[in-house]
């Protein structure tokens, strides 16, 4: 007895050595397993970064980055002198926000009511059908609504028998479009927002319920005072990190619905630097336009991620 | 019992119908979609197909399988779908592993995050992007698909919070026993978290199949076109051009048009059912932590 438990001690010890040495040793295999994804990072993010010194020149591509002249602000005065820049700018902010309350307003209200269905089978066969728009491309997407918005497509075929009126160019008058961007986005995207509010109704501690029912309040006042206050941190994280997104519509959306036609009501900053830069090979000034895109979102997002966390405690590591 | 009064009930009721309508409304379209894609060219051209073929037939999915064109950029779609989501995962699984060491184990920990945190929040743009793949030689090669997105810096994060909840004693047996820190990725973290990874890599696939707008800028010859941009040309740029008269001839009818939307739609329905088994609790590591 007394010989078995001399013989274990330096046992236990060696093993302990040994996972020590094999846990902190080999940082090397650690900084191996990140390195292709810093190689990777450094190529295609770091490296066009220093790109945008192209603001700030005249950038032929025969002579190069650092061959191009450089000229300073030219291409942000002409910017902001441009007339055409601010009506961009403001349809950008205007799908931006439009899009933000609405996608914020209409999967709360559509959870709540989801959250009534008791048929867990109907609550799930509802679920799938909603989130699945999501997953499908704005190509796929925009496909399917000029078929459906064209003039012999099934709306206008519906309205002109249905209602009598004549055919509505969902696509090619501004204010039209402006409807169809906004009313497409919360087609797409209104089921999958409403996962967080679902999950944040799942926490609620049923215990609250039971008191209330207890006291006799019905289940419209259980929604105002116990469901609805319940939700308002998660409201207040998603708002405040929608702050970030707020110079950005959507270029897939928009780029595979607008048209020409439409350019005063619909085009955004995005949209704009596309054409600008690939297409009429203007890459300093398309270059000058993203960067003050980038610098406001840089702002936005860095403030949105602090009032979160002031606000709220949210981190995302 | 709230559940017994009679508005209540009403209320039910109501609300099962609205939920049910709204539910079957979004699916629709995509359904009015089939329907024109299976029947005849007249009647599809006339707008008379709502919800039922008018003179069924498959012919426009065997005009748009026997498109050269169609089947190349399925072919290119399928490549980059398969090897662009293996390398991905491989690249982003193991960079996560290494960064859900505590800063005691792996002291570079938050340089690294630092390093990649940073690319979320600011990022060189679509022009400076376009001429790196350009100087770098990549143009018309599937690389300039792969390459540039590989690395999703949203991804580790969420693997790595993934990983740091897997507790640390299965690791320590595996160290005891002579293990590296790969072969503890391989044959404890990765089988731990085959659902994590198994959400992650359902999403970077998805997001390959939908990508257009890489192949749209990267690629010129159109056999290298994956599906997604091939369809962007010529459904999406094809209708912008419409009031000019001479596109209107090259322009392929209704019913064609509507089967390879639904043919692109496809793989997105099959692989649906998995997704949504294993996104709810995805977007839910992401969303929501305590």
């Amino acid at each position: 007895m007394d010989a078995n438990t001399v013989q274990q001690v330096p046992l236990k010890t060696a093993a302990r050595a040994k996972k020590k040495q094999s846990s902190y040793k080999q940082p090397w295999m650690l900084h191996l397993m990140v390195l292709p994804a810093v190689l990777l990072v450094f190529v295609f993010s770091y490296l066009p970064m220093s790109g945008i010194v192209m603001a700030f020149q005249d950038y032929k591509s025969a002579l190069g980055i650092t061959g191009s002249p450089w000229v300073g602000l030219k291409h942000f005065r002409y910017m902001f002198e441009n007339e055409y820049f601010l009506q961009i700018t403001w349809n950008t902010l205007f799908f931006a926000c439009t899009k933000i309350v609405m996608n914020l307003v209409i999967p709360f209200i559509f959870a709540l009511l989801l959250n009534e269905v008791r048929n867990t089978g109907l609550k799930r066969s509802i679920q799938t059908l909603v989130y699945l728009p999501h997953f499908l491309s704005w190509v796929i997407l925009a496909g399917i609504l000029i078929d459906l918005l064209g003039q012999t497509g099934l709306v206008n075929q519906m309205l002109s028998h249905v209602f009598g009126i004549k055919p509505i160019f969902f696509l090619g008058d501004g204010n039209w479009f402006r409807f169809t961007i906004i009313f497409s986005d919360v087609w797409k995207e209104f089921g999958f927002n409403t996962i967080v509010f679902l999950a944040a109704l799942a926490g609620i501690n049923p215990a609250l319920y039971e008191a209330a029912e207890v006291d006799g309040a019905s289940r419209l006042k259980q929604s105002f005072h116990i469901t609805i206050p319940s939700l308002v941190p998660v409201i207040v994280v998603i708002g405040t990190l929608a702050l970030g997104n707020v110079m950005n519509a959507n270029f897939d959306q928009v780029f595979n619905l607008y048209s020409p036609l439409i350019y005063q009501q619909g085009d955004i900053i995005d949209t704009f630097v596309y054409r600008q830069g690939l297409l009429s090979g203007q890459f300093s000034f398309a270059t000058a336009v993203n960067l003050f895109k980038s610098m406001i979102s840089l702002i936005l997002i860095v403030t949105s991620y602090r009032l979160a966390y002031r606000v709220a405690g949210y981190r995302i590591f | 019992m709230y559940h017994k009064t009679l508005s209540y009930r009403i209320f039910t009721i109501f609300n099962n119908v609205l939920l049910t309508a709204l539910s079957i409304a979004c699916l629709l379209p995509l359904f009015h979609l089939l329907m024109v894609s299976m029947s005849s060219t007249a009647p599809a051209n006339a707008g008379l197909v709502t919800f039922w073929p008018i003179g069924f037939t498959m012919e426009a999915y065997a005009k748009t399988f026997n498109n050269a064109n169609f089947l190349s950029s399925l072919g290119v779609s399928v490549q980059r779908t398969v090897i662009g989501t293996a390398l991905a995962m491989f690249v982003n699984a193991i960079a996560a592993y290494a960064l859900s060491k505590n800063t005691r184990i792996f002291r570079a920990r938050n340089a690294y995050l630092w390093y990649f945190v940073v690319t979320m929040l600011f990022t060189g743009g679509l022009i400076p992007n376009y001429i790196l793949v350009l100087k770098l030689g990549l143009m018309d090669t599937l690389l300039a698909l792969i390459l540039p997105g590989m690395v999703t810096v949203y991804n580790i994060i969420l693997l790595v919070n993934f990983f740091r909840t897997v507790p640390a004693e299965l690791e320590e047996a595996a160290f005891i026993d002579g293990a590296g820190h790969f072969r503890s990725f391989v044959s404890i973290y990765l089988p731990v978290s085959l659902p994590a990874i198994a959400t992650i890599a359902l999403f970077t696939m998805v997001g390959h199949w939908n990508a257009y707008f890489d192949g749209l800028i990267y690629i010129k010859e159109s056999k290298n076109l994956p599906l997604a941009s091939f369809m962007q040309t010529v459904i999406v740029q094809a209708d912008m051009t419409k009031f000019d008269p001479t596109m209107v001839a090259n322009m392929s009818p209704r019913t064609v048009r509507a089967s390879q939307i639904f043919i692109g739609a496809l793989p997105i329905l099959a692989v649906y059912p998995f997704l949504q088994r294993f996104f709810v609790k995805g977007v839910i590591i992401g969303a929501v932590k305590e």
